[in-house]
This record gives C-alpha cells, sequence and structure tokens, in this order.
C-alpha cells in the first residue's frame, strides 16, 4: 500500500512525507476524487451537503457566543443583548446561530423527506439511514437544551411544558422530572446543566454521529432517484461504475451552486428577516424569563410544532397526559422502522404506483397541517357546536389534529400492507440521465 | 423548469411560515424610520424626558447614541441625567422595592420592549389612555386594559373618554399639544424606542446588500464553473 502510493506521487517530497505517516493521498482519492456518486442526483440530492455546512456554522458561530454568553440566570438575558449590542458584530453572530438552527431543521427535514422518496432506507442502507435518525433525535435534544439559553419567557416556559413531559410518566415520571431540571422549577441549576449539554455533549454525539453517517455512506455509495444501485453496471476494464462520476470535481461544482443559493436565503434571512415573523425567534423571548408570569400561549419553535400537536391531540386516558407523551415519542422514533417497514419491490417514488404516491401525499399534508396547528392554541379555530354528536363542544382544530395524527401514523403503520400491494413500474437497468 | 418549480416550493415553505397575525385590536402603524436622524434624537430627548425615571434602557448605553447622530459631547451636555460617563448604560434610580409599593410592580426594562411587544401596540398604547375614575391611577387603556403605569404624557394629550358602545376615545379636555403634534411626539418616541431595541439593525440591512451582492456574484461564478465542468458528462 505504502509503496503503491509512493509510486502514484514520485515527485511530491512533502505529500510522500505525509503518506508516510497519515493515509492523506488516500483519504483524498477513496472520498473525493475517486469516490463514485451516481451522475443523476437531482434537487433533493443538495441538502446532505448543506446540513454540513449548517452544521459547522452553527458550531462556529456557537464557539463564538459561548465566548460572551454567561449561563447564569442572572446574567444570561443580559449577556445575550450584550452580544446583540456591544460585542463588535455579535448581532451578526447570533443571528447566523438562531436562523441557523431553523435552517438546519428545514435542510434536515428535506434531506429526510429526499430519503423518503427514493427509498434511501432499503438495503443496503438501513444502518446509513438509522445514524440519520439518530442525528435528528440529537439535533432535536441540540436545540431544545439551546433554546432556554437567551432566558426568555418562552425560552422559560418552552423548556418547563417539555420537561413536565417526563412527570407524566407512570410511577417515576416526577422523580425524574426534578432530576432533570436540578431542582422543583426551571432555575439557575437547569440553565447550567442545558448549557453543559448544549455545548458539550451533544455537538460531539452530533459530530460522531454525523461521521459514521457518512462512513456507513461511502462503505455502501449513494442511493439515487432511480433507486438503481450503480456498483451493479461497472466498467470492465476499470472497474468504475459507468453511472458514476467522480464525487470531485463534479459534485462539489455543483453543490458549489446550491450552496450559493442557499446561501442567499440564508443571509437574506439573517439580514432582513431575522425573527421570520415570530418563527425563528419569538417575540415573547425578548421578555427575560419570569417563573411568575406563564404567557397567555406557549408555543415552541415551529420545527416541533408537528410533535407538539400530536401531543396535544391524544385525550388523556385514565387522567394521564402519558398516551400523548408516548405518541410524540412515537412520532419521531417511527421513522427508525422505515427500512423494514417498506415492502416494495422498488426504491424510488419514480417506479411505484399510485397508492404509494398517495400515501406519501397524505402523510405531507399531514406534517404540514399539524406543524400550522402547533404553532397556534387550540381553540384557532373554535369549537364544533353542541348539536353534533360526539364531537359537538370539542375544538375544531383538535379534531382535525387527531385526524391528522391518525393519518400519521397510518403512513408508517399500514406500509407492510399497502407498499406490497401497490403495483410498482419496471425498474430501467442503468440511470436516467437528461 | 423543473428545478424552478422545487425552488419555488422552497421559498414558498420558507415563506408561508412567516404569514402571521392574531391582533385582537386594530392597531394603527407606529410611523418607523430608522434613517430619519431628526425624529430619533426627538424621541431620545422624549424618551430620556418622560421614560427613564421609571423605566431603565439597562442594555443601551448612552454614547450609543452617535449613531443617531448626536456627538458624546452633546449627549453629556443634553441627556446624560441618570449615569455619569457617557459610556454607562441608562440606568435608573428607583429600587424594586420602591416600585413594587408604589406602582404594584416594577415598570419594565424598555430597552427591547418594542421587539417584545411590536412597535404598533407601544404607538398605540400611548396614545389609548383614558379617563377611568374606577381605576387607582384614574387612567384605563384601550390597547392594554386595566394598566398599572398612569398616563405620564396627559399633560401634552389631555384627557380622553371611552365612548363605550363604538369603543372610539373622544378629547374631553385638551393639552398642550394638538392632536396631531402628540401623535407626531409619541411616533418619534416610538420609533427611537424602536431603534434601541435593535441599534444594530442599521448596520445590519445596510450591511445585507453587499452581502447579497457577492453571494450574487459567487453564484454567477459558481453556475459558469459547474456547466464547464459537466460538459463532458454525458
Amino acid at each position: 500500500m505504502r509503496a503503491e502510493l509512493k509510486n502514484k506521487n514520485p515527485s511530491s517530497g512533502f505529500v510522500a512525507w505525509i503518506d508516510e505517516r497519515f493515509p492523506l493521498s488516500s483519504l483524498i482519492t477513496n472520498h473525493m476524487t475517486k469516490y463514485y456518486a451516481p451522475k443523476n442526483f437531482n434537487f433533493w440530492y443538495l441538502f446532505g451537503a448543506l446540513a454540513l455546512v449548517v452544521l459547522v456554522v452553527q458550531l462556529i458561530t456557537g464557539l463564538l457566543l459561548t465566548m460572551h454568553y454567561k449561563p447564569d440566570a442572572d446574567l444570561a438575558f443580559a449577556s445575550v443583548e450584550y452580544i446583540m449590542r456591544d460585542v463588535p458584530y455579535g448581532w451578526l453572530i447570533r443571528y447566523m446561530h438562531s436562523t441557523g438552527a431553523s435552517m438546519f431543521f428545514i435542510v434536515i427535514y428535506l434531506h429526510m423527506f429526499r430519503a423518503l422518496i427514493y427509498g434511501s432506507y432499503k438495503s443496503p442502507r438501513e444502518l446509513l439511514f438509522l445514524f440519520g435518525v439518530g442525528i435528528f433525535f440529537i439535533l432535536m435534544a441540540e436545540a431544545f437544551f439551546g433554546y432556554l439559553l437567551p432566558w426568555g419567557q418562552m425560552s422559560y416556559w418552552g423548556a418547563q411544558v417539555i420537561i413536565n413531559l417526563f412527570s407524566t410518566i407512570p410511577f417515576i415520571g416526577p422523580d425524574l422530572s426534578e432530576w432533570v431540571r436540578g431542582d422543583y422549577l426551571v432555575s439557575d441549576a437547569t440553565l447550567n446543566r442545558f448549557f453543559a449539554f448544549h455545548v458539550i455533549a451533544l455537538p460531539l454525539a452530533l459530530v460522531g454521529l454525523v461521521f459514521f453517517h457518512l462512513v456507513a455512506l461511502h462503505e455502501v455509495g449513494s442511493n439515487n432517484p432511480d433507486g438503481i444501485e450503480i456498483k451493479k453496471n461497472l466498467d470492465k476494464k476499470t472497474g468504475i461504475p459507468l453511472d458514476g462520476i467522480a464525487f470531485h470535481p463534479y459534485y462539489t461544482v455543483k453543490d458549489l451552486v446550491g450552496l450559493s443559493v442557499f446561501l442567499i436565503v440564508f443571509a437574506s434571512i439573517i439580514f432582513y428577516l431575522p425573527e421570520m415573523g415570530g418563527y425563528f425567534l419569538e417575540a415573547n423571548n425578548f421578555i427575560p424569563a419570569d417563573p411568575l408570569k406563564t404567557p397567555a400561549h406557549i408555543a415552541p419553535v415551529w420545527y416541533f410544532t408537528p410533535y407538539y400537536s400530536i401531543l396535544r391531540a391524544v385525550p388523556p386516558i385514565l387522567n394521564s397526559q402519558f398516551p400523548g407523551v408516548a405518541a410524540m415519542g412515537l412520532a419521531v422514533l417511527v421513522f427508525a422502522f422505515l427500512p423494514w417497514l417498506d415492502k416494495s419491490n422498488v426504491k424510488s417514488i419514480r417506479y411505484k404506483g399510485h397508492i404509494f404516491k398517495s400515501w406519501i401525499a397524505l402523510f405531507v399534508v399531514s406534517f404540514f397541517t399539524l406543524g400550522y396547528l402547533g404553532t397556534e392554541p387550540s381553540n384557532v379555530w373554535g369549537q364544533f357546536s353542541n348539536a353534533i354528536p360526539f364531537i359537538g363542544g370539542i375544538d375544531k382544530a383538535t379534531v382535525v389534529a387527531r385526524i391528522f395524527t391518525v393519518t400519521y401514523f397510518l403512513f408508517f403503520v399500514l406500509m407492510p400492507y399497502y407498499s406490497r400491494k401497490d403495483i410498482t413500474k419496471p425498474v430501467p437497468s442503468r440511470v436516467v440521465y437528461k | 423548469m423543473k428545478f424552478l418549480i422545487k425552488l419555488l416550493f422552497l421559498i414558498t415553505f420558507i415563506f408561508s411560515i412567516t404569514v402571521h397575525s392574531n391582533e385582537l385590536i386594530k392597531l394603527d402603524k407606529a410611523p418607523i424610520d430608522l434613517n430619519d436622524h431628526a425624529s430619533l434624537q426627538r424621541g431620545a430627548r422624549n424618551f430620556i424626558n418622560y421614560c427613564l425615571n421609571c423605566h431603565s434602557a439597562n442594555y443601551m448605553r448612552y454614547n450609543r447614541l452617535t449613531d443617531i447622530g448626536l456627538s458624546e459631547n452633546l449627549i453629556k451636555d443634553n441627556l446624560l441625567f441618570t449615569a455619569e460617563k457617557v459610556g454607562e448604560p441608562m440606568k435608573i434610580a428607583m429600587t424594586q422595592k420602591d416600585a413594587k409599593a408604589w406602582f404594584g410592580a416594577m415598570p419594565p426594562d424598555l430597552s427591547v420592549e418594542v421587539r417584545a411587544r411590536g412597535a404598533d401596540w407601544v404607538y398605540g398604547y400611548l396614545r389609548g389612555y383614558y379617563r377611568d375614575p374606577s381605576r387607582p391611577t384614574g387612567w384605563n387603556n384601550t390597547v392594554y386594559e386595566k394598566t398599572a403605569m398612569p398616563h405620564i404624557l396627559w399633560k401634552l394629550q389631555g384627557d380622553q373618554k371611552l365612548n363605550p358602545e363604538r369603543q372610539t376615545l373622544e378629547l374631553t379636555k385638551p393639552g398642550s399639544l394638538t392632536a396631531k403634534e402628540y401623535d407626531t411626539f409619541v411616533g418619534d418616541l416610538v420609533n427611537y424606542l424602536a431603534y434601541m431595541s435593535e441599534p444594530s439593525k442599521i448596520k445590519r440591512l445596510n450591511m445585507g446588500y453587499y452581502v447579497l451582492i457577492f453571494l450574487g456574484v459567487l453564484l454567477f461564478l459558481a453556475v459558469k464553473l459547474k456547466k464547464e465542468f459537466w460538459k463532458d458528462i454525458k
């Protein structure tokens, strides 16, 4: 191996020196210049790379923010305002971080949707997909912990609501939520531990999982919009996939185009819409946390709202809110079962039949409707008239949320059935390009 | 074309989530113009003379007012009432304990109040006072019912009476300013409060153009580069 590399780079003395001690050239070759990706990637294949960029943006801006932020209940709110006013370009760093959090979720949701429509979770990419689901979990936790840090009213009461969810767990609940808070109510102790999780534990886990996600990806190779394994059609002479092109330079330059468009959107929000009408930064969060004043309407940040809706939609059973909490957890966890739920003999939506397409459409509608309803109080559409049996007097929005909670889960639960029944189209042997 | 449709989908997705309004009362639009230095300077004067006795602005430093065209000497000579040095924040002398006894609650710090309430809300609030003998202060407010704050600007605005049927306010005793002058006075004040809630906004809005132009050039070059490389992919 070493001798072989030496022969490859006979002239470059310094690189050879490094290669004898660290596999620099072979890393670049194996993962960039001779890593072959399908040539038919489309729009949807951009978001993995973008997620990586956003991760780096969050790590760097986060690092800079910690240099001025004070994780102390008495100082936290003021230190954020100090960053916004007195730290040179502190406002830019903070807006990059706060906008970055929302952009992270937009990118990740689109990335997940890509996996869903092109069957990227199917064999042999189950582990790759599971690492991705793990990243999604960690990202949600990371966002939740980070949201407490500005110590505004929404930070405080949002954390209060979420931690109280643990107290609904039978038997151990109340003790568990107290253990999580480190106090009888959300306090300085909670802020400090959330800070520790947000800046050390979860970023480490996130970076580790992203590394494994990439290792798994480069082991099995990328899926593509046709769902065809390009490794099955190799050039007899070179052994290179016939439908594959080198990641570098082809996809580095292509991703650069997508990245530029993404950065234009990102910068437009940072400079002109950093609050995004109250969705990225909530107005109530400009009021310092006050344990004695509960805001009239507590809504989580937009990226949690579909799950929050599911939580609210499930009625209490035997006076316990736990079923709602369990449903919310399950709604996130259920993605991990996708590789084994989809029994279709094709991967891509291009060759799937109408049944599967309809279910995906219904799932998307459910997700968006639940997401919207989660941002509003449950009486937003008023109540049904008392004259109607069963649903009379109940909030209209709650009934709608219940219907879409059911369809959200049916998409997964019925998948083994309808994916088998679906009439698929024949898959060509080579990818479709242009 | 397909790409464009998808891009549109992405953009509508992002912007559909910005449509958001659930106001209970119809509020007038506050005259916010961060480039109007004269208005901001009048607003700063109004704020320091009328508000900064009970309300602090702990995150705002006096010398930040150089942003809106004032010199440090002007600030020192005319506005520096609650601090000794021009680099100090706008603090107040009233303690929380006293405030509780006098008003029932500590008047909120106003540094970021406009970001929490919205400029239109503050503009409506300061113009929404009316006489109500049932309240301890003798005043009530159409925008914020049962407000604990007395009508500090009553000498300027005069007395208003609520017409309970139409929910409108009528001037019963004129103050030292005409209705139009009073609106301008409050408008300047709210403009200043909006500026103070995010002093870096002026820089942010100006800087954005350069960043977007740079990214536009980057996009142009990236597209050219991509086309050049992908010529040979068939």
